[in-house]
């Protein structure tokens, strides 16, 4: 991937009357990178998309593709190309004429159409199907000719509103890696849509995190995980325990932090006095040492196993997500048992206090 | 099979309510090949002598002529309003765009009788001669706010992603409109096409107060009606207008039907 710089939004705003669906987003996309846009629904992800595609013009703030200013433009005249949430199949066409839809302006011949309409098919592995009525389609189906057809327009960006959302677990599953391996082989830029964090995780370079209208946090899916910079990033990305702290000392880049009843620690922070200490469940050791507490519930999940651990001074029980690596038919622990916290010091994460 | 009784009582209900509704219509072709020129019982013999007269009263074909003349002009008007009005209701944020729907139908509301008095002074006092042309213009009034309602119910029917797929593949505006969204509103507009031909093909009032010199075929018949001897020739032309009609309803009710086949189709897998 180059780091070049592709697809620009500068400090775009949307409102819709009073609602500020999109509040000054600034996000550089580089050339080839498969972007998501991940948040809970509401958050303005799809908005920001739908301004990316032309359909929505901002209220402020600029969109600009190698360098050129297309924020006026319509969705006609832009670099990309969009998978809709819905599919948007057209009903009264076939799945060929579907695909040759967005071809018609390049006045091909006919073996030409041909030819790029059947390199489409056999790309997302429908060959043989150009005659099938949209009607005819399941679900998956649709999705790739929705694919297909915004593809053999040979776009430079890829836009993908929640495209596996109406698909079930499995076959989402399947399309995640057929999709990613796709985005690979074209090479050109994928921005994504979806408010599910495991496939934002699974499938993307990077990943802009967005909250009423505002992106939070643009980073890689392990940075985003492993260091969130909010409390809502780290609350939305997986499980996450949190601890009220207190900078008690400064060593250098180190900051020495109270947490109460669970010790006091080190975190390389610049925040203070007060802080958020976050520290994901699976992090934590039960073992025979450290911070000793009670456990109050505790769940077997075939790979891992849950507790909540009451540790005495804490309002909310400490979230403990352990693995299964060896048969614990016999082994593990009950509730009422006594157990001791421990956790490597790198897995601490300082947040500012909200 | 609970409640038997409640369902022969339902059962007579229909039966009369159906008896009630086309019983004195199939009196129209019956009389209509009947010999006597009393339109009574009992029936006098066979001919086909009305239908004769018909075809020779050139005055009546006239007014027919001027009838379906009418209707054309109307249904292909006010669909093509209903058209526009339909698409910016349903598809853009139109300020006040409930009050507008209200407006536009409140000639449904208001009696013809009233519309077609108020239409006479408003083009005496702007002194526009009365003509098919004001008879086309009263009824595209009241035929709008049909075409509204058909094809806005056809619009709503259908995703508005597919327009905004269709002009993120390429297409500006126009094609998108005769390459998407004209042929998924087609049954629809047929539909309204055909009721607004029919509306207007029936209308009596407002065509009395606004034809001028000219007929329309409603205002013909209503004249006949002084003359007894011409009676049977208009129940000949009604009988064959019964059938027409007939088809007419069947045709549009038809291609709805289909319209909405193709709806429950779009919905599938999404």
């Amino acid at each position: 991937m180059s780091e070049e710089t592709d697809l620009r939004i500068e400090h775009v705003s949307k409102s819709f009357g009073a609602v500020l669906a999109v509040d000054d987003a600034d996000l550089a996309i580089r050339r080839g990178e498969f972007f998501s846009l991940l948040g809970p629904s509401g958050c303005g992800k799809t908005t920001l998309l739908r301004i990316i595609a032309g359909f929505e013009y901002p209220t402020s703030g600029e969109i600009r593709f190698e360098g050129l200013r297309i924020t006026d433009e319509p969705p006609n005249r832009r670099p990309s190309n969009m998978v809709f949430q819905s599919y948007a199949i057209f009903p009264h066409l076939n799945v060929f004429d579907n695909i040759a839809y967005g071809l018609r302006k390049d006045r091909l011949t006919r073996a030409e159409l041909g030819r790029r309409v059947d390199e489409a098919l056999a790309m997302i592995k429908l060959d043989g199907f150009g005659t099938r009525r949209a009607d005819e389609l399941s679900g998956g189906q649709r999705q790739r000719v929705a694919l297909a057809r915004a593809l053999v327009r040979r776009p430079k960006v890829l836009l993908l509103d929640e495209p596996l959302g109406a698909l079930d677990r499995r076959l989402r599953e399947a399309m995640q890696i057929e999709l990613r391996a796709l985005q690979k082989s074209v090479g050109i830029t994928f921005v994504f849509v979806t408010h599910d964090q495991e496939e934002a995780l699974s499938m993307s370079d990077r990943i802009a995190v967005m909250s009423s209208g505002r992106i939070l946090q643009v980073a890689a899916p392990r940075t985003l995980y492993e260091e969130p910079n909010c409390r809502e990033v780290a609350d939305f990305i997986g499980q996450m325990n949190f601890f009220n702290g207190r900078l008690i000392g400064q060593d250098g880049a180190v900051g020495v932090i109270d947490l109460g009843p669970m010790g006091k620690v080190h975190i390389a922070t610049e925040l203070g006095p007060d802080v958020l200490v976050a520290l994901r469940p699976e992090k934590i050791v039960l073992s025979s040492s450290g911070v000793k507490g009670t456990v109050t519930a505790a769940a077997y999940l075939g790979e891992r196993s849950h507790y909540n651990v009451a540790v005495p001074g804490l309002a909310e029980p400490v979230s403990v997500a352990s693995q299964n690596a060896e048969k614990i038919i016999t082994r593990g622990h009950a509730v009422g048992d006594t157990v001791y916290l421990s956790w490597p010091p790198d897995a601490l994460v300082a947040l500012p206090k909200d | 099979m609970r409640k038997r009784t409640n369902g022969v009582g339902l059962f007579s209900y229909a039966v009369f309510y159906l008896a009630f509704l086309y019983v004195p219509v199939l009196f129209l072709p019956l009389f209509s090949f009947n010999r006597s020129v009393f339109i009574a019982f009992p029936l006098t013999g066979f001919t086909t002598q009305w239908y004769r007269d018909m075809s020779a009263d050139s005055a009546m074909l006239h007014a027919l002529g001027n009838s379906l003349e009418v209707g054309t002009v109307t249904a292909i008007f006010s669909t093509m309003l209903g058209l526009l009005a339909a698409k910016a209701l349903t598809r853009y944020r139109v300020p006040g765009g409930g009050a507008l729907l209200a407006i536009t139908s409140l000639p449904l509301f208001i009696p013809d009788i009233v519309l077609g008095i108020s239409l006479l002074i408003l083009l005496n006092a702007l002194s526009i001669p009365l003509s098919l042309l004001t008879v086309i213009a009263g009824h595209s009034l009241i035929c709008v706010p049909f075409a509204i309602t058909v094809l806005m119910s056809r619009f709503e029917g259908f995703d508005k992603s597919l327009e905004e797929a269709s002009l993120d593949l390429g297409e500006n505006g126009w094609m998108t409109f005769w390459r998407v969204t004209f042929p998924l509103a087609l049954p629809g507009i047929i539909s309204s096409l055909l009721l607004t031909f029919i509306v207007s093909f029936d209308e009596f009032l407002i065509a009395y107060f606004l034809a001028g010199n000219e007929a329309t075929l409603p205002i013909y018949i209503w004249g006949q009606l002084r003359f007894p001897y011409k009676l049977p020739a208009v129940l000949a032309l009604g009988a064959l207008i019964l059938v027409a009609s007939t088809i007419l309803v069947v045709l549009a009710e038809w291609t709805r039907s289909r319209g909405l086949g193709d709806r429950k189709h779009m919905m599938v897998g999404a």
